[in-house]
């Protein structure tokens, strides 16, 4: 039995077609890309899958329970902007991931001190201890997306939905965030759903990479036909997962 | 160089900033002197000397009958007025504006209704409230909440709307009730806007205090003012105008304060 499924979805927005029969399974622990053109329908799959709409027909869902119909704690979410709450310090921002959670939204006493040290745990992996008692706003853009990252980890959520997490950032950040992500899902073998413009990321950082596309293509009327998964790449080793040789070959490695 | 890249030095600055009030009363000096030349009983424009004068008696000396000094009196009772009504109007606006801009059920039932009830200018039912509230304190608080709180309703639900979806999904993610998204997400959110447009609604709130004092009051600064109108004594109006004024803009500075103080997140946001 698959950890995520999703099965048979259409999603149409009015009379307009955007997703068609989409059908994937996902093992738990697995880092799925998810690529495709502008306006293909891969965020709107995100958007499924984090339950913030309903599809118009099919089923989505985690670990064989009932399909959500709101976003909840099992989903945890970073975007492209506007993850962190900007009224609150770093160190706030990530007790919140805990705290949000109970009636009044606070810890008090002994239970605030614990999940104070937790974040400062959290935060000193993320590599902004130094900045615990900063507002987001004086942070860079890649520190408030380690930050949004670090945030939705902290409410340990059963799958981290990444809509273009890194999509605003310059190219040398967007690299030491790879690394971070990286060392992070080795760490929490969580399973990840990451939408990416960039298909070189998309194969650097997924397990998987789901091409959406339209299958078909009417050209009388080019939106009567929604997108769906055309391409279901083995991304592992960049790639080329069977290129690896298995078996000892008894070549002579030069030292 | 172009004119928009051209910055006063500080030296200069104080002095622009200076310019037009000293144009202003080098204006009034001089059009004062002209009438007090051709007519030395004039009560249309007293010199500035004069209006000094009737300033230091008014805030010294006690009223002969009351045994007050009336105008401390009058402050006192129009900034109680001011401070109930904007403060209440304040604090409903935030309710209303959080429960209209989160809950769709109730954005669908007010929304439109507080649009329209912001369209009814407020001094035109002024005649009804009298009647409804009486004469005393409660029908001018309550003119002040007719006239602010409609706008301050719609301003702070438009500015929750304007909270990125993003940021509320994100707080469902980590699960967060509706009341908790309000009180940790929208509440804190909305509290620097709302001292911005409570600064926005100052003038008008003051406009609706003077307009039911002048109509209907015992004491309070627009009361005296339309007083003593009937004796033309242009030296009390003028000295009630700029204490006014004064009040006014350091209201305004004291928000901004507020606001520089307890939100210092925003500075550097957006």
């Amino acid at each position: 039995m698959s950890f995520v499924t999703a099965t048979n979805i259409f999603q149409s927005y009015g009379r307009r077609p955007i997703l068609e029969r989409v059908n994937v399974s996902v093992e738990e622990g697995e880092f799925i890309s998810i690529v495709g053109a502008s306006g293909c329908g891969k965020s709107t799959f995100l958007r499924l899958l984090l339950a913030q709409e309903t599809p118009t027909k099919g089923e989505i869902r985690i670990g064989g329970e009932e399909p959500a119909r709101e976003p909840g704690l099992d989903r945890g979410v970073v975007f492209q902007k506007y993850s962190v709450f900007p009224h609150m310090t770093v160190l706030e921002n990530v007790v919140a991931g805990e705290s949000f959670r109970r009636p009044w939204g606070r810890f008090a006493g002994a239970e605030k001190r614990a999940a104070r040290d937790r974040a400062m745990e959290t935060l000193t992996r993320c590599g902004l201890d130094h900045m615990a008692d900063a507002y987001p706003a004086a942070l860079s853009g890649g520190m408030q997306q380690r930050l949004a990252i670090g945030q939705a980890l902290a409410a340990k959520p059963r799958i981290l939905l990444l809509d273009e997490p890194f999509g605003a950032l310059d190219p040398g950040t967007r690299l030491s965030m790879h690394a971070f992500l990286m060392d992070l899902r080795a760490e929490t073998g969580m399973t990840v759903f990451m939408v990416t413009h960039d298909l070189e990321e998309g194969f650097k950082l997924g397990d998987r990479v789901l091409v959406f596309d339209k299958p078909r293509w009417d050209p009388t009327d080019p939106d009567i036909i929604g997108a769906t998964i055309t391409y279901d790449f083995d991304a592992r080793n960049g790639g080329i997962p069977y290129q690896t040789i298995e078996e000892e070959t008894h070549v002579l490695h030069p030292a | 160089m172009r004119l928009i890249n051209r910055h006063p030095g500080i030296v200069l600055r104080a002095a622009l900033i200076a310019l037009p009030f000293v144009l202003l009363f080098i204006a009034y000096a001089l059009g004062s002197q002209a009438r007090l030349a051709e007519n030395p009983s004039d009560k249309l424009m007293p010199a500035p000397g004069k209006i000094a004068e009737t300033a230091v008696r008014l805030l010294t000396e006690p009223d002969r009958r009351s045994e007050k000094i009336l105008f401390w009196y009058d402050t006192g009772a129009s900034l109680l007025r001011l401070t109930l009504g904007v403060g209440i109007s304040a604090a409903l606006a935030v309710i209303f504006g959080l429960l209209i801009g989160l809950l769709p059920y109730v954005r669908a039932t007010l929304a439109g209704f507080v649009a329209v009830v912001s369209m009814i200018p407020p001094l035109a039912v002024l005649p009804i409230l009298f009647i409804v509230f009486g004469l005393g304190e409660l029908s001018k608080v309550v003119l002040i909440i007719v006239g602010i709180l409609p706008f301050l309703i719609r301003d702070l639900s438009g500015r929750v709307l304007e909270i990125p979806r993003e940021m509320i999904v994100k707080a469902e993610t980590l699960g967060a009730s509706s009341l908790v998204i309000a009180l940790r997400v929208a509440l804190p959110q909305l509290l620097p806007r709302l001292i911005q447009a409570v600064r926005l609604s100052l003038g008008p709130a003051w406009l609706f205090l003077i307009a039911a004092e002048a109509i209907a009051s015992e004491q309070g600064l627009g009361y005296r003012i339309f007083l003593v109108r009937r004796f033309l004594a242009m030296d009390v109006i003028l000295t009630y105008v700029i204490w006014i004024t004064f009040l006014a803009f350091m209201m305004d500075l004291l928000l901004r304060w507020v606001s520089r103080r307890f939100f210092p997140w925003t500075e550097a946001t957006l």
